[in-house]
């Protein structure tokens, strides 16, 4: 299969990036597969770091006034803020899709939650910089971050009084996986090799060998005086290491339920190439049951996955960032704010009762201030009951304050077929219960019947 | 308007007569029928809770040796007797205790405890073993075998903890109410679930979400209609957990046919610096619970009710090089409530004499035999089958 479909174009579009304009797709659409896959990568290139203004944080805090550090306190948090909105921003206009795609993957793999600026941005710009190359490097890096080594406690880790917490889960979530491999015993010994690891002033990483426990460890049956990077090293010559990479990563692009022989096969592929991650994906999007039909349209979307892709293909512009933030706390995924260092299990677990409603009425919301146009032929007087001027503005559309530009989107939009209209902005197949209301509802315009179709539960899928 | 005959309008103006007929049979608890509808309450202190600075043994001399830096001063707390004594910012709880409604289960744990939040979490919400991984919670189970309605488990929180999804049926997750139900309005929705076919809600995302919607579109209208009847009138504390736990009283209240919410309250896990934080969280729980209390006395409904408080672990008894503790097993267990037989202090005190390898506290309760005393002596149901085996019941209620 040297060629794709439009649907299959689609597919690796969504699980790559967040979906595909109609320009595009007739762009790509003349490419062979493996161009188009190519095509994925040397967009993303660029690693296009994110960059905030902190010159406010230059200062030494103890020449400040007592109120003035109450208020850099403060602008910390706005400042996490500013760097989630410019995020959001780079998502919805970059061509490096699969490189934003990639950083999401690896942000949520090493969860990290601070309230210091200058820290998560070096964090973060790290995972940018490997995040399509190699994860051994990344790893490391991300490990003598000072975003980790805080996070995680690696500072108050010193000899004669280990703190486990980075030595744990290290293992249990960056490397091994839980209950893999390591023991107890492991996660001591690790720790006292961990030991000394702090940064400075500047946020550069120092080695406190006064606070280094460099005594003999015994670790995963190898025997040294060991350092904390020797104890990644070991972790990246483990098989298993690969293997469980490789399996999230799947869960991530693939499906929620992982095929062992795939997993088999591509996990070898990763730990002979090295952890280079761009040869793993590569493995993966040019597979052939990569486009099977039990792996298109059955993924929930991410919250990120759904407005990026709602911001993307309808230009979504937000009243204010707090517009952006807001959707992001009700939709329960919010960029720079993981619930713990474990991150999203994603799948199912961002579907709950509330949720669901919100994210049904979101496109709604968005493009046409909260309604959804029907004209019902079927008896249903429960709707007669609702007046429907009054249902436009819900608690939502108050709060959530963005709007589509309907315009652009309908000139790049080239077809008013109804059929190539729905293949297009649906993934998986439509239920019955979706081709009934459908047929039912005597929409004739495209703007309506667009929206329609953007708020069935098939639209939450990819 | 009387309470029966709002109940009888607010059916027909939430148009649930025209949902599809296997979501039928909303029940709504008439007020003779509302004393003695049982209820329990779980909450979980998430992040791993320090219980031996929350109950202290506040005379043993090895708790002030193992933590120099971070033990509690006898002036920092509230005796209990002449062994323990509360965590001074457990002001409402000591209150509480001092009037028979708290009882205190020190030692409560499982065999091979494990030290990850995420794997211990998993453990006591599915009430499973050490060794075995389950996908449905113990409160799912319970919903998938004696509970007809998705909201008879509701969580009040962001999202819904594995504790309350089961195979067959999930619980509810709100944070708003009135949010939730208007969300549900949009005719287009109905449109959608009147066309529905059971046999659409399979096991893939595409039935989950299809199923998920149908559940909420009849929850909504039952939770929000209901709720509406009682708004409580008692100050609440304006923390998110205070909020949390006003929003329980009303539908308790209120006489939702719930049986079990779920709520938590996070930030445990402190490493670094614990005596401020822990501190303040347990004056943030200490001071909603009391509310809550006060509501449900005033409205004659704390009788009926359960408080289970649990933490995944408790915390190293050795204190860490940064004034903090490290990830540890055993734990005590809060359950509070207006019907226990055997409050105050359950069994004895943690022996800080005899740990395990790592400097942990052994256990000698298995926490599933609080919930078996919980399935079978307060909510009347078999716990065996929940809970794959037979465990010993406590006698606390």
């Amino acid at each position: 299969m040297s060629r794709l479909t439009n649907k299959h174009i689609q597919h690796l579009y969504w699980r790559a990036g967040f979906g595909i304009s109609y320009t595009e797709l007739h762009q790509v659409k003349k490419m062979s597969k493996n161009k188009i896959i190519q095509h994925l990568f040397d967009q993303s290139k660029d690693p296009k770091e994110l960059h905030i203004d902190l010159k406010e944080f230059e200062k030494d805090p103890k020449t400040l006034t007592k109120e003035k550090r109450k208020e850099l306190r403060n602008l910390q948090n706005q400042k996490i803020l500013d760097m989630n909105a410019l995020w959001f921003e780079q998502m919805k206009n970059t061509k490096g899709v699969l490189r934003e795609k990639m950083t999401l993957f690896f942000q949520n793999h090493f969860a990290v939650r601070l309230r210091m600026p200058k820290v998560m941005l070096y964090f973060h710009n790290t995972i940018r910089k490997h995040a399509l190359s190699n994860f051994g490097e990344l790893l490391m890096d991300i490990s003598r971050s000072p975003a980790m080594i805080m996070f995680l406690n690696n500072r108050q880790n010193r000899k004669g009084s280990p703190n486990e917490n980075f030595a744990r889960e290290v293992m249990e979530l960056f490397t091994l996986g839980r209950d893999n491999r390591y023991t107890e015993k492991d996660i001591k010994e690790a720790a006292r090799a961990f030991t000394g690891w702090d940064f400075d002033k500047e946020g550069k990483f120092v080695f406190r060998q006064y606070r280094h426990d460099s005594g003999d460890k015994v670790f995963l049956e190898r025997k040294g005086a060991f350092k904390g990077e020797d104890i990644i090293k070991i972790l990246l010559e483990e098989k298993q290491t690969a293997i469980y990479l490789t399996e999230k990563i799947y869960r991530f692009f693939v499906h929620d339920t992982i095929n062992q022989e795939h997993i088999k096969e591509l996990a070898t592929i990763f730990y002979d190439s090295n952890y280079n991650i761009e040869i793993l994906l590569k493995s993966i999007f040019s597979s052939t049951w990569f486009y099977d039909k039990k792996n298109i349209g059955t993924k929930i979307k991410s919250p990120v996955d759904l407005i990026t892709g709602l911001n993307r293909q309808f230009y979504i512009t937000y009243a204010e960032p707090k517009v952006l933030f807001y959707t992001q706390r009700k939709l329960n995924q919010m960029l720079f704010y993981p619930p713990n260092v474990a991150g999203w299990p994603g799948g199912k677990y961002w579907i709950d009762s509330s949720t669901m409603m919100i994210r049904l009425k979101l496109a709604s919301v968005m493009l046409t201030n909260g309604k959804i146009d029907m004209d019902i032929k079927q008896d249903m007087p429960e709707n007669m009951m609702t007046n429907p001027r009054k249902s436009k503005r819900t608690g939502l559309a108050k709060r959530i304050r963005a709007q589509g530009n309907w315009k652009k989107f309908l000139v790049t939009l080239q077809t008013e077929n109804k059929k190539e209209v729905t293949d297009f902005l649906i993934q998986p197949e439509l239920s019955e219960a979706a081709k009934r209301v459908l047929s039912a509802s005597g929409i004739n315009d495209t703007k309506s019947f667009i929206v329609e179709l953007l708020s069935l539960p098939e639209y939450q899928l990819c | 308007m009387e309470r029966r005959d709002f109940l009888k309008n607010s059916v027909f103006a939430s148009g649930m007569a025209l949902i599809p007929s296997f979501l039928k049979g909303m029940e709504f608890l008439t007020p003779d029928q509302l004393s003695g509808y049982r209820n329990v309450i779980i909450i979980q202190l998430s992040g791993g809770n320090d219980g031996l600075n929350t109950i202290i043994p506040i005379h043993n001399d090895i708790y002030h040796r193992l933590r120099p830096a971070i033990a509690k001063k006898k002036q920092e707390t509230l005796a209990i007797d002449d062994t323990l004594a509360f965590n001074n910012h457990l002001q409402e709880i000591k209150q509480l205790y001092d009037q028979g409604d708290v009882s205190i289960i020190n030692n409560v744990g499982y065999p091979n405890p494990n030290r990850s939040h995420f794997r211990s979490s998993d453990i006591w919400h599915t009430a499973s073993g050490a060794d075995q991984h389950l996908t449905d919670g113990w409160i799912g189970r319970y919903l998938d075998a004696h509970c007809e309605h998705p909201y008879q488990a509701i969580e009040v929180d962001k999202g819904l903890s594995l504790t309350l999804k089961g195979k067959k049926m999930n619980g509810i997750a709100v944070s708003d109410p009135t949010l939730l139900y208007h969300s549900t309005r949009e005719p287009f929705f109905k449109n959608i679930i009147v066309n529905t076919d059971q046999e659409m809600l399979d096991e893939n995302n595409q039935g989950y979400l299809y199923k998920t919607m149908l559940e909420t579109y009849s929850s909504a209208s039952y939770i929000y209609e209901t709720s509406k009847i009682y708004q409580t009138t008692t100050q609440y504390p304006s923390t998110a957990f205070g909020k949390n736990l006003k929003c329980i009283a009303d539908f308790i209240i209120s006489g939702l046919t719930t049986r079990v919410y779920y709520s938590s309250l996070g930030g445990f896990d402190n490493h670094v610096n614990q005596v401020n934080s822990q501190d303040r969280l347990l004056e943030i729980y200490s001071q909603a619970i009391g509310a809550l209390v006060k509501d449900l006395k005033k409205n004659s409904r704390f009788k009926d009710t359960l408080i289970l408080t649990f933490s995944e672990f408790g915390r190293r008894v050795k204190q860490n090089a940064s004034r903090g503790t490290d990830h540890g097993t055993a734990n005590n267990v809060f359950v509070i409530g207006g019907g226990l037989k055997k409050p105050g202090i359950y069994n004895e005190p943690p022996n800080l004499s005899d740990l395990d390898i790592s400097g942990d506290l052994k256990h000698s309760i298995d926490f599933r035999s609080i919930y078996a005393t919980i399935l079978n002596n307060w909510l009347n149901v078999n716990d065996a089958p929940i809970l794959g085996k037979t465990f010993d019941s406590l006698g606390f209620v």
